[in-house]
């Protein structure tokens, strides 16, 4: 039995484990508290720049074009268009949902920026930009005031909508 | 700017001026407002100073650590306090404002822009400061051992009382000046005055160092305008000039340096000009007591120098604007004509391992 003793037989450490972790409390503010509050009622609500108009959802509380206090809350509807999307066919630790799935930026109506929304209830090949998609809810009793709140968009069985109408959320 | 200001020994090639300040209120935990809630009142607050708009800046830097509040890229967001549209240049340090301010002022020297909005936000209550600031210690011999910045600390102050340089009594003494002066500073967090004899009786954090050596844990924010050229005489009756600026870092080894000295604050003293002329009020960011007496002597000031009017980090300690507090409230005290001379000080990394030394001229 010869075991390798020295640090010239074992060679160089190349390795170093060092576990952090860090815990935090997140401090969501007012505009996105509105916000969190909304989804927890099963609703999308924005908010308006007094400035330029611009409906934002989530807000963080301030227009980044005028960089002012966005005050007034916008209820927006259950509907939406998706302007982009890709395909998931990669697998990946803790990945909750089945592959492939649809990950899509929906622009909500009457909004002026658009989130990132799960879509499901259409095969992967049938998505496009343009698509007409609504917000599929939790049930009421499970409704929290977080995204997991929708579960999903799906088709809403709307004509697609102009490219026109959304052109500028690219 | 006075004639002493030309021989610091590296030239500030154009005047600067701080045209403008402003802070939040410090307080223990704000969990109402999200960094850009925080960060907005504050930035409207430092334009209607001087009656401008972000349409009058040419250039943002801002300050902070994303480590804080664990949120990636919370400096980007941050910048939607501003509203940056149309696109305008911008920067980020993983630093206190105060070298923020310092990236600012280069670009300034520089001569082609003539403004810049700088800012920093620190908000320390989302999660354990103990941990995160071990995080910025060496990765593979320090960090993994998570020593706290209080136990850090703990080991400069013995090392101050076993070199004869200071006491318990000294701390406390700093700690009772500092948060009674903090009384007349309606942004401080902690004021109040207490004698020396009953801090003594406070019960030790870590040894040496009791409750009251300790800077309290703060969440706020700050924001400056920096102005050159006609800008500067335009926004400003009576300006105050940056005279010197330097800063300067020691390695990232502990048990390699001399706690009870700070080189690096001498050497960016030095550089900055502090000994160019008498000095009338020093803002030190010094977060544990017995690191003003380190500072104070790393500078050469003498005791007839005011220490600290504001409080200090004592007062209110928000980390990545703590140090862009004290230039700004070195400023005030030049623009108020209590000071003609003035010099602030902002600290980062453990027992004091990276020093920046600004100094202030009125005219």
């Amino acid at each position: 039995m010869s075991a390798r003793t020295t640090t010239e037989e074992l060679g160089p450490v190349t390795t170093l484990a060092t576990p952090i972790r860090l815990d935090f409390e997140f401090t969501p503010g007012v505009a996105q508290s509105r916000f969190l509050r909304g989804l927890e009622k099963g609703k999308f609500v924005g908010q308006r720049c007094p400035t330029c108009g611009k409906v934002y959802v989530p807000s963080r509380g301030s227009c980044p074009t005028d960089g002012v206090p966005t005050t007034e809350d916008v209820d927006l509807g259950n509907v939406g268009t998706v302007t982009t999307y890709c395909v998931v066919n990669v697998p990946f630790a803790g990945q909750s949902i089945e592959i492939p799935y649809i990950c899509a930026q929906v622009l909500l109506d009457g909004a002026n920026i658009s989130f990132m929304g799960l879509i499901q209830e259409i095969p992967t090949d049938e998505i496009r930009m343009g698509m007409r998609v609504e917000a599929v809810w939790v049930e009421p009793e499970e409704l929290t005031p977080s995204l997991a709140s929708v579960r999903y968009f799906r088709p809403s069985g709307e004509p697609d909508a102009d490219y026109e109408t959304y052109k500028d959320y690219l | 700017m006075s004639a002493a200001a030309a021989t610091a020994k590296r030239a500030v090639r154009r005047p600067v001026s701080i045209a403008s300040f402003a802070q939040s209120e410090n307080v223990r935990q704000d969990d109402q407002h999200n960094e850009v809630e925080m960060l907005m009142p504050v930035v409207a607050e430092v334009f209607a100073n001087i009656g401008i708009t972000k349409n009058d800046i040419d250039f943002i830097c801002s300050g902070s650590s994303d480590y804080l509040i664990g949120g990636p890229f919370s400096f980007v967001t941050a910048l939607d306090a501003v509203g940056v549209w149309p696109p305008m240049p911008e920067s980020h340090t993983e630093m206190d404002g105060a070298w923020a301010l310092y990236e600012a002022w280069a670009l300034l020297q520089e001569g082609e822009i003539d403004a810049a909005l700088v800012y920093s936000f620190g908000r320390s209550s989302p999660g354990n400061l103990n941990e995160i600031l071990a995080l910025q210690l060496d990765p593979y011999y320090l960090a993994p051992l998570w020593p706290d910045p209080v136990s850090l600390a703990a080991l400069q102050a013995r090392a101050l009382i076993d070199a004869g340089k200071g006491s318990e009594e000294d701390f406390a003494a700093i700690a009772s000046r500092s948060r009674k002066d903090a009384l007349s500073n309606p942004n401080a967090q902690v004021a109040h005055d207490i004698p020396v004899e009953t801090l003594l009786r406070d019960e030790y954090v870590v040894s040496p160092l009791r409750r009251h050596a300790l800077p309290p844990i703060t969440d706020g924010a700050a924001a400056m305008v920096l102005a050159a050229g006609d800008k500067a005489r335009e926004w400003s009756d009576k300006p105050v000039w940056i005279s010197g600026f330097d800063h300067r870092i020691e390695t990232h080894s502990l048990g390699a340096r001399d706690l009870t000295s700070s080189p690096s604050t001498a050497k960016a003293a030095d550089v900055a000009g502090v000994a160019d002329g008498p000095i009338d009020v020093a803002e030190l960011h010094a977060p544990f007591a017995h690191q003003e007496m380190i500072l104070k002597e790393a500078l050469g000031l003498d005791d007839g120098v005011t220490i600290n009017p504001s409080g200090g980090a004592l007062a209110a300690n928000p980390i990545m604007s703590a140090g862009l507090i004290r230039i700004g409230e070195a400023a005030a005290r030049i623009a108020s004509g209590q000071a003609a001379r003035a010099v602030a000080h902002a600290t980062s990394g453990p027992c004091l391992q990276q020093n920046l030394v600004c100094v202030l001229e009125g005219e």
